[in-house]
């Protein structure tokens, strides 16, 4: 396990952090939640207490008549279960990529199957209900993405290395929210290649041309 | 704290009777959230049982220092429904499993308990329009940008108590 990083200096905000307690999220971004939870206790226990939020409000439901033997099934459940699978073996070995990235690629990074999208970059979409998309970049160190905009809510987590744009500095750990006012030109950090996870409800638009239709074949 | 100790006899010694009365409250609570959320009655009986089971298969992994038994079955529960009515997976943070010598601190169980029963008292007397903002953002289709979190309820102390508890369990894996 990787020490928690105390210099998390981007956070996701109460609204999507209530909305994953919630559960209606696109799965792209309960990933990209979960990721930023694994590295991120302040967001997590924030996370936690919407989760009381709603167990409270479970609590105060009016009571729904159950059928008769409602009970004795559940009993049947447990009872037909008893014999207890042993848990999968915790894997928290530490590594570029937290566990819900891992579920989602079958390893680490030397699992990713990586395509190269031109300049150096690299991409590798996630497989997740299509309401959004989920990929995971490579950038070299260094590069500048190709400037562009949004239509809809994108969302960058950073796992390696670090970005600058218009809104600041972004190392391990830290999210960018960008919505559809936010116009900008990520330049990974020189020191390090870079990775982040970036999930989308709506395709990216570039600037140029070129991009914009590299887009249509990339599913970028 | 009532329902902890059921929770606790659960886990520890496989007790029915424990088991029954906690099904007694919350099962037909559980059921009305399905149903609320979209799901039939059939549905939402058999889904009821699924999380009402799991709550008995996973009583090892529950932490009082971090949730209520509320909280905790409101967890499975929306679990459940993202895997039934919204068909996909839930990605989950990582988990932080007890050490071996972790068993918490009465005194912790007790302050997040009591906690969250506060926040139940102010949730209850919300005036009625923030209330409706609150169960349309859990049990609606709000997307998160349409979510007003300003919800004017006690949420920063439960915070507080979790955030201690995350860094406890961090000490203990070290």
């Amino acid at each position: 396990m990787k020490k928690m990083s105390d210099k998390i200096n981007h956070h996701l905000n109460d609204a999507v952090l209530m909305a994953y307690s919630a559960g209606t999220l696109p799965e792209a971004f309960n990933l990209i939640v979960a990721a930023h939870l694994s590295l991120c206790d302040s967001c997590r226990a924030q996370a936690e207490s919407f989760d009381a939020l709603g167990g409270e409000l479970l609590s105060q439901q009016p009571d729904v008549t159950l059928s008769g033997n409602c009970l004795s099934s559940t009993m049947d459940l447990i009872k037909g279960s008893d014999i207890v699978v042993p848990e999968a073996v915790s894997d928290t070995k530490s590594g570029v990529l937290p566990k819900p990235i891992r579920d989602y690629v079958g390893g680490d990074l030397e699992s990713v199957k990586w395509k190269p999208i031109g300049m150096g970059v690299r991409q590798a979409i996630l497989p997740t209900t299509k309401e959004a998309s989920a990929r995971l970049l490579f950038i070299p160190a260094g590069t500048a993405m190709p400037d562009h905009g949004h239509q809809g809510t994108e969302m960058t987590l950073v796992l390696q290395g670090a970005f600058q744009d218009e809104d600041g500095y972004f190392a391990r750990g830290d999210v960018e929210i960008a919505d559809s006012d936010l116009h900008h030109t990520p330049v990974a950090d020189i020191h390090e290649d870079c990775i982040c996870l970036a999930v989308a409800d709506a395709p990216l638009q570039f600037d140029r041309l070129i991009p914009k239709i590299a887009q249509r074949f990339l599913r970028i | 704290m009532l329902w902890v100790s059921h929770m606790i006899r659960i886990r520890d010694e496989k007790d029915r009777a424990a088991f029954a009365e906690l099904f007694d409250h919350f099962a037909p609570r559980v059921k009305g959230f399905l149903m609320k959320s979209g799901a039939d009655a059939t549905l939402a009986e058999e889904c009821t049982q699924d999380v009402m089971a799991a709550l008995w298969q996973k009583s090892h992994q529950f932490d009082p220092t971090r949730a209520s038994v509320a909280t905790w079955i409101f967890t499975i529960a929306r679990n459940r429904k993202i895997d039934l009515l919204r068909r996909q997976r839930r990605p989950e943070p990582e988990d932080l499993p007890w050490g071996p010598e972790a068993e918490p601190d009465q005194a912790d169980i007790v302050s997040l308990q009591q906690e969250t029963e506060i926040l139940g008292t102010a949730l209850k007397s919300l005036p009625s329009a923030q209330r409706e903002l609150i169960d349309k953002a859990y049990f609606g289709d709000l997307t998160h940008s349409e979510i007003a979190a300003q919800t004017g309820l006690p949420l920063g102390t439960i915070k507080s108590r979790i955030r201690l508890a995350l860094e406890r369990l961090r000490h203990t894996m070290k």
